[in-house]
């Protein structure tokens, strides 16, 4: 391909300043051309003639360089001509023409790279917190009293739809959580095992491991990848339907997107979560006995002789936090499902606001329940 | 880019596409000529975006070859694509702007990528695209969840003419409006063809625009292609080009359009 150029010559006439355009004026050299028209200096009220006989290609860039140049001397005092325009050119340089002189858009730009935007943005930020919480409790009002609207008429519930939800949140699940807390169980025993040798006291790995996984991780871990794995899904997959206009298409059928979306995810999820967690508990406790049996040679009888020391609230207390932690992935991973709006974009952003959120409750909640059974004395 | 008056600027031959166990183009031949607006039309499924999107590089054909300004696209390294991406302009059905800027930065994102060039002359390029394509002032600050319709339809338009193409590829550019803004669309589509030179490869369902701005028609039948101008393709007696041009809504759009037919000698039925 030849290279494309383009130049731009400037000569004196009598009473005119003469502006020669030559060779090709097109957006591959609109840059180059830019800087040279951008620093054309007419003295003001000199005429100034756009000699164009010499340009060979034109496309809408070229022209409205030309234009602008019109434009720009005009405005600043300059009379100005065009001459020699080639006929062909006629109709693109009227095209441009006729779209005027828009002033260009601005880029928007972020209100908080100021520092009163900054603060505007916190204040928002912290606002944003009070109605989303206020909003997200609205919701549970909502569900809750679609659930027990269930309750008079249990048959409206579909068994389908949630056992389809507890394949997909439980049974699918099981390879994963149970894999995640057999390998916390080896670290934590391994490494308890370490620590409590320098005091002689290595045979209680089994208590500290025994303990820890019933009581907090086990059910911990399972609530965290499920709020991962399965709360996203709820957000994406309502997000998705929400953009698709399947929402309003089933409020208007007489279908309560509630009853139909939200009820089956969260009971499904209220039967599967306690049960993976007592799968977690049991893979923990197995990969601790493990490394215990592995590391310190205690045997099969031993274990169960110091796993039974352990109180058996630890067990409870694991497993009664697990229906709580269940309620809220599914809560909020449906609510932000439903808070979905326009584009597609948004349901990426809320599934992993969606995510985060419900992790952080999780959290929170089993910090909440430590501070309550602890003053319990449990 | 240099091409020979008479030569066609798109040439397809023997392309072969294929999903699966089902054959949607059978040896297809095509021909779009400089400076021509051509349609494509065909039954919903008949592979009419499949073989756009074959010309412009996004579906690799079982067989077959596409040239484009008399070079191979299939047989093309990475830097001559992208030299002849430059010279050609896609509109896709709904615009397909990016969602995360706004009309503006959208049609500066490949005078970005191509040209290094001034930010102030990029914004006043697509300040004038923008009056170019018929979009009123400030639209070029709003984001595309902002728009109608139509506004993303000439939005995606402004975008495709960003570097001045010789082609644009149009994919049922007035689906979805209404009959107004349909042939506003047309006009616009039109004007420009005119005044930019352009050559126009659309695919559409729209009889009124087949009728008022297409140069030739091509019909996707039978896993092939059988083109030719309006009138042609009006006297041929395949069923189903038969049943789409003389079906009522064919009718209808024939009997607004009476005028450049009758140059032709063609005799318009009107509707029983």
């Amino acid at each position: 391909m030849p290279p494309i150029a383009a130049a731009l010559v400037e000569s004196e006439e009598p009473g005119s300043l003469v502006l020669a355009a030559t060779g090709e004026w097109l957006v591959e050299t609109a840059a180059d051309l830019d800087r040279r028209l951008r620093g054309i200096e007419a003295p003001k009220d000199r005429r100034v003639t756009l000699d164009l006989a010499g340009i060979d290609r034109l496309d809408t860039a070229g022209a409205w360089l030309l234009l602008r140049t019109e434009h720009d001397l005009t405005a600043r005092g300059n009379t100005v001509e065009m001459r020699n325009l080639r006929a062909s050119f006629e109709p693109l340089i009227d095209q441009v023409r006729t779209a005027g002189f828009v002033p260009p858009a601005r880029h928007p730009r972020p209100a908080h790279h100021t520092i009163a935007g900054f603060i505007a943005r916190i204040g928002e930020i912290s606002l944003g917190l009070v109605t989303r919480a206020y909003s997200i409790l609205g919701f549970f009002g909502l569900v809750s009293a679609t659930a027990l609207r269930l309750v008079r008429h249990p048959r409206r519930l579909s068994m389908t739809a949630m056992v389809a939800q507890m394949e997909q949140t439980g049974v699918n699940a099981l390879p994963i959580v149970g894999l995640l807390t057999f390998l916390i169980g080896v670290v934590i025993a391994y490494q308890g095992a370490d620590y409590l040798r320098f005091y002689g006291l290595e045979s209680y790995t089994v208590q500290l491991t025994g303990a820890s996984i019933l009581r907090e991780l086990g059910v911990l871990l399972t609530a965290i990848i499920l709020a991962g794995r399965s709360g996203s899904a709820f957000t994406a997959q309502i997000g998705t339907m929400r953009v698709n206009e399947e929402i309003d298409a089933m409020r208007t059928i007489g279908l309560d997107p509630v009853e139909v979306l939200v009820l089956p995810r969260l009971f499904g999820l209220l039967l599967t979560l306690p049960m993976l967690t007592l799968c977690a508990n049991f893979m923990g406790v197995f990969g601790g006995g493990l490394m215990a049996w592995g590391e310190l040679g205690i045997g099969i009888p031993e274990f169960l002789t110091h796993l039974s020391t352990i109180a058996p609230w630890s067990f409870w207390i694991g497993m009664i936090k697990s229906p709580f932690f269940a309620v809220i992935i599914a809560l909020i991973g449906c609510y932000e499902g439903f808070q979905v709006a326009g584009s597609a974009e948004s349901v990426g952003r809320l599934t992993t606001l969606s995510v985060v959120e419900a992790i952080f409750l999780v959290i929170v909640t089993d910090a909440g329940f430590s501070i309550f059974f602890s003053s319990l004395q449990i | 880019m240099p091409n020979q008056p008479g030569e066609p600027i798109i040439r397809v031959r023997g392309l072969v596409n294929r999903f699966g166990t089902e054959t949607v183009h059978d040896g297809l031949d095509l021909d779009v000529f400089r400076g021509e607006v051509l349609g494509v039309v065909g039954a919903s499924g008949s592979g009419k975006s499949v073989l756009l999107r074959s010309i412009i590089g996004l579906n690799r054909p079982v067989a077959g070859s596409v040239d484009v300004f008399g070079r191979n696209t299939l047989a093309m390294s990475d830097t001559d694509q992208r030299e002849i991406e430059k010279h050609w302009g896609v509109l896709f059905q709904d615009g397909a702007l990016f969602s995360s800027l706004t009309v503006a930065e959208n049609i500066e994102v490949p005078l970005k990528e191509y040209y290094d060039m001034p930010l102030r002359l990029m914004d006043e390029i697509a300040a004038f695209k923008i009056g170019i394509v018929g979009l009123p002032e400030g639209t070029g600050e709003k984001y595309p969840s902002q728009l109608s319709g139509g506004m993303r339809k000439r939005s995606g338009l402004a975008r495709a003419l960003a570097l001045d193409p010789d082609i644009v590829f149009l994919d049922e550019p007035t689906a979805g409006l209404d009959p107004i803004a349909a042939a506003d669309f047309d006009i616009l589509i039109r004007d420009l063809k005119g005044s930019l030179d352009l050559t126009v490869f659309m695919v559409t369902h729209d009889l009124d625009t087949l009728f008022s701005i297409c140069d030739r028609v091509a019909v996707l039948v039978d896993r092939k292609i059988r083109s030719g101008t309006l009138e042609q393709m009006l006297q041929d007696d395949h069923p189903w080009i038969r049943s789409y041009f003389h079906g009522p809504r064919g009718r209808a759009a024939l009997l607004s359009e009476p005028e450049h037919l009758a140059k032709d000698g063609i005799q318009v039925a009107a509707p029983v």
